[in-house]
């Protein structure tokens, strides 16, 4: 049962946790107010906080640029695409692993997720060499195809961790009420696990979209997702701040909201488990 | 427990996910290890040779290799200490009852979902920059000379960068923990006349060391690899004031074209991993049983 | 039609056998419980019978028929489960309708089952809500629905009744009782209680770590037991064994009375003094102490004013004495 507190106590705690909050959250909240300001009134000497001349130039700027659109569509394919094809991999193996657990199923758990552990940079020379050779390097389905098996054990993980919560007392009746494994699977598994599988979906297309290992060293100019873009932009030329902070907004902005959807499922997802 | 027939389907339903992660794993694996033990560079094709363990002891007396190190360590330490404590306090305080509770969670968590190459350059640009950033402006605003921070404390500053992200995560982990402590063994040791301090002390950090250890494993495994920010701040500079492990191979393989000295590099980053990897497993293997 | 026929069916599970050879006949119709400590195999024995685990060897044969390695779908047998298994993305019309859908059975006659089984379980104010919704007793209640739209050869319980509080278990354990009568469709029912046992079966068997120790009726097993065993697990409270020099003076290793068969009795040839006594208006159970002997439970009618400490003298029945060799069988 929670207590009543006194109401001192409570506005103290609410000032110093908003004031924290807002702390943390002020270099996001100063880029997206950068990106209304004009060049000038960015890198002017005395900062203004709110009180200057509001103005979307920047964006439509940064939009007209051809190659920011493009960037931006890479990264939603990238993202999206490895996150899709990594459940239709992921939704089978997990099915098994729950239902059908053998001797062996949890060292298979533990197996995969140490594929995680392995530091990219380990494999970097290979994967790239590799990539080089088969026409894949600078692709975007060659980034799907390594980010889809970088996060393949996050994705099987969380699934599992979902799936194990359906009691399988409810697939064993759906068997005896005559249902094939394709029926239990279409009419009883997947209602009962969507909301699973949607977490297990807004998480990975988080960690896609920001992933900045392979993304970096596996891009040039035509598969370069939002990241290995922004990242270009670390030699400035010029007055830039204001375009710079546009362009950074339109990057963070969907996955902000996204993960502002996905906490509770963050933890799960990110902790294997372990924590709940 | 099942029939012969689901456990076929099973066997079936999972062997494309291993099979795959079996190639994803093994294949390059070897590969750099055969890469690691040749003399070879990618811009003289047609002269690799065997070496043997030439790649690791040039790795190892490189002059980039000890200080590279220590950054990495530096790095991990200064990142977890930041995170871990933080996270505690702002767990403790978020876990009061307040008003907006959850706006301010939301304020807290976002750090984390902004890609590494934005916050990299933010922070850089807009933030530390010594002439246009904020930090500037105030200490100019204060009297005070500006800290060019990326010249003067390159390591530092991408400490602060790189904890800003993932304090969130820290945070939330910690928080989540915290919600599912007793309630009921908190008002015990009061009704017991355990004072606020005892019972932090006694009862949360206890129950927190488990969602604490989780943090402490699942952020050195991605902080071993923290790159994007390196890149975008300082490459590594000045001279290997901010060069870690990963950077040093990445510099070696990618810019100086150097594969085989670089994939020895690799493996010795896989190696370090797997230290902290196995105290993972056993972790999150205990809960399995559970 | 459902007549089940097991022979010399076994199961183990890596190495270990959990059924060790079970040969039984379950007669079209009747209502029979498998009843057993847990661990005993019974639950293992039903999931073989419905088709939800390989038997490693031996048959089973329904309506004469072999189904030893039918798709449970195909056995034509229905399943209530301990935790109901309730769908609970689909209302409780859906779920009753689901077995009739994967059937294939159109949608007007879905309907029509559907309702006619809603009538019989009380159900039709909750045809529309989810499962989430109803309380313990209904849940059971939507699980029986499904299972009988089906109209199989053979209802399969595994331990229906365990999730429910006492009085409601008591109301429930009437209701399928009820249900057999009007059905009059083959029962299986596993439980770990043997006053279910008792009270709702046509033909008990008691398991024990994977063997079938007795099958028989109610009343039989409550007055022959064949063992040890049996005798100590039929019937409550339970049948008191005595050893020693007065089970020798009845020619036996063990000597087996049942509490209800101990009366109190002035002069009786037991003479002890009484430990814990229980009055429940109705009966009152006594702990005696009894020199010679041990401790003795005794069932006494409701108005004996015994307390703590007070001689007694005890007469036992002498025809409704149990003796036991050391093997533990009946003699």
């Amino acid at each position: 049962m929670a207590r009543e507190v006194s109401t001192g106590r409570k506005a103290l705690v609410t000032a110093v946790a908003w004031g924290i909050g807002l702390l943390i959250f002020f270099p996001i909240l100063w880029t997206v107010l950068t990106s209304f300001k004009t060049e000038g009134e960015a890198v002017a000497p005395h900062p203004s906080f709110l009180f200057f001349d509001w103005t979307l130039e920047n964006y439509e700027t940064v939009n007209a640029r051809s190659d920011y659109l493009l960037h931006f569509w890479n990264s939603v394919v990238i993202a999206l695409g490895s996150t899709l094809v990594g459940l239709l991999i992921a939704i089978p193996a997990a099915w098994s692993m729950a239902f059908v657990p053998g001797r062996r199923t949890k060292d298979l758990l533990m197996w995969m997720l140490s594929t995680k552990m392995m530091p990219a940079v380990g494999v970097l020379v290979p994967i790239y060499l590799l990539a080089r050779d088969t026409g894949l390097l600078d692709t975007r389905v060659g980034l799907v195809a390594v980010l889809t098996l970088v996060n393949l054990p996050i994705i099987v993980w969380m699934l599992y961790t979902y799936f194990k919560e359906i009691p399988g007392e409810i697939l064993e009746a759906a068997r005896m009420d005559g249902a094939s494994l394709g029926s239990e699977i279409l009419y009883v598994l997947t209602p009962m696990a969507v909301p699973g599988i949607a977490s297990t979906l807004l998480l990975n297309v988080i960690l896609a979209w920001n992933e900045s290992f392979w993304t970096l060293n596996l891009t040039a100019a035509n598969a370069a997702p939002l990241t290995a873009f922004i990242a270009s932009y670390s030699s400035p030329e010029g007055l830039f701040y204001a375009k710079l902070s546009a362009a950074s907004t339109m990057a963070i902005a969907p996955i902000l909201i996204l993960g502002w959807f996905s906490q509770k499922q963050l933890v799960r997802g990110l902790t294997f488990g372990a924590v709940k | 427990m099942a029939t012969q027939a689901s456990r076929i389907t099973g066997r079936l339903m999972l062997s494309p996910a291993v099979i795959l992660l079996l190639l994803w794993m093994i294949v390059p694996l070897a590969m750099t290890i055969y890469f690691s033990l040749l003399r070879f560079n990618l811009l003289m094709p047609g002269t690799e040779a065997f070496a043997g363990f030439e790649n690791y002891q040039y790795f190892f007396t490189d002059p980039s290799f000890w200080p590279a190190l220590a950054n990495t360590l530096t790095l991990l330490l200064g990142v977890l200490a930041i995170t871990v404590v933080g996270g505690i306090g702002l767990a403790v305080l978020l876990d009061q009852p307040m008003w907006g509770q959850g706006i301010v969670r939301i304020l807290v968590i976002a750090p984390f979902f902004v890609m590494p190459s934005v916050s990299a350059l933010v922070w850089k640009n807009m933030l530390m920059n010594p002439v246009n950033g904020l930090f500037a402006a105030l200490a100019r605003g204060l009297g005070l000379t500006p800290v060019d921070f990326f010249a003067d404390v390159p390591l530092a500053s991408i400490i602060v960068i790189v904890a800003w992200q993932w304090l969130p995560f820290a945070t939330l982990i910690l928080l989540t923990a915290m919600q599912s402590l007793d309630q009921e063994q908190m008002e015990a040791a009061e009704m017991d006349g355990a004072g606020w301090f005892w019972r932090f002390l006694h009862l949360t950090l206890p129950h927190l060391t488990r969602a604490i250890t989780v943090v402490v494993l699942i952020q050195t495994i991605f902080l071993l690899s923290v790159f994007a920010e390196i890149l975008v701040t300082t490459n590594g500079g000045p001279g290997t004031a901010s060069t870690t492990l990963t950077f040093l191979v990445y510099m070696q393989s990618m810019l100086q074209f150097d594969v085989g000295l670089g994939s020895a590099g690799g493996i010795v980053a896989v190696i370090l991993a797997n230290i902290v990897a196995v105290f993972l497993m056993r972790m999150i293997g205990k809960n399995l049983e559970g | 039609m459902g007549e089940i026929a097991l022979s010399q069916v076994k199961k183990s599970f890596g190495g270990v056998s959990i059924i060790q050879g079970i040969d039984l006949t379950i007669a079209d119709g009747e209502f029979v419980v498998f009843v057993g400590p847990s661990g005993c195999g019974k639950s293992t024995l039903l999931r073989l019978i419905a088709g939800l685990e390989d038997a490693s060897s031996g048959t089973i044969a329904i309506d004469g028929r072999d189904a030893t390695r039918l798709p449970p779908a195909r056995r034509g047998l229905a399943m209530v489960f301990q935790s109901y298994a309730l769908y609970p993305h689909m209302s409780v019309r859906k779920n009753i309708a689901f077995p009739l859908r994967m059937a294939g059975v159109p949608k007007a006659e879905q309907e029509r089952k559907v309702e006619a089984a809603a009538k019989i379980l009380n159900l039709v104010p909750y045809l529309d809500r989810r499962p989430g919704q109803l309380s313990g007793g209904q849940r059971q209640r939507v699980a029986i629905g499904r299972a009988i739209v089906r109209e199989p050869a053979a209802f399969l319980f595994d331990e229906p009744l365990s999730n429910l509080d006492a009085a409601l278990r008591v109301s429930m354990r009437q209701e399928i009782s009820e249900l057999h009568q009007t059905l009059k469709t083959t029962m299986i029912y596993v439980t770990h209680d043997q006053v279910e046992a008792m009270t709702m079966a046509d033909k008990i068997v008691v398991l024990n770590a994977g063997r079938i120790e007795q099958v028989g009726s109610p009343i039989d097993l409550y007055r022959s037991p064949v063992n040890l065993f049996v005798a100590g697990f039929i019937g409550s409270p339970k049948m008191n064994f005595i050893e020693g020099a007065e089970a020798a003076r009845h020619g036996a290793h063990t000597l087996g009375i049942r509490p209800e068969h101990i009366a109190v009795a002035e002069g009786g040839p037991w003479k002890g003094v009484v430990g814990i006594s229980e009055h429940l208006g109705s009966d009152t159970f006594l702990k005696v102490e009894v020199a010679g002997v041990g401790t003795v439970n005794v069932r006494a009618g409701g108005e004996v004013a015994l307390r703590y400490g007070d001689a007694v003298a005890l007469a036992p029945q002498a025809d409704k004495f149990h003796r036991f060799d050391a093997t533990g069988k009946a003699l």
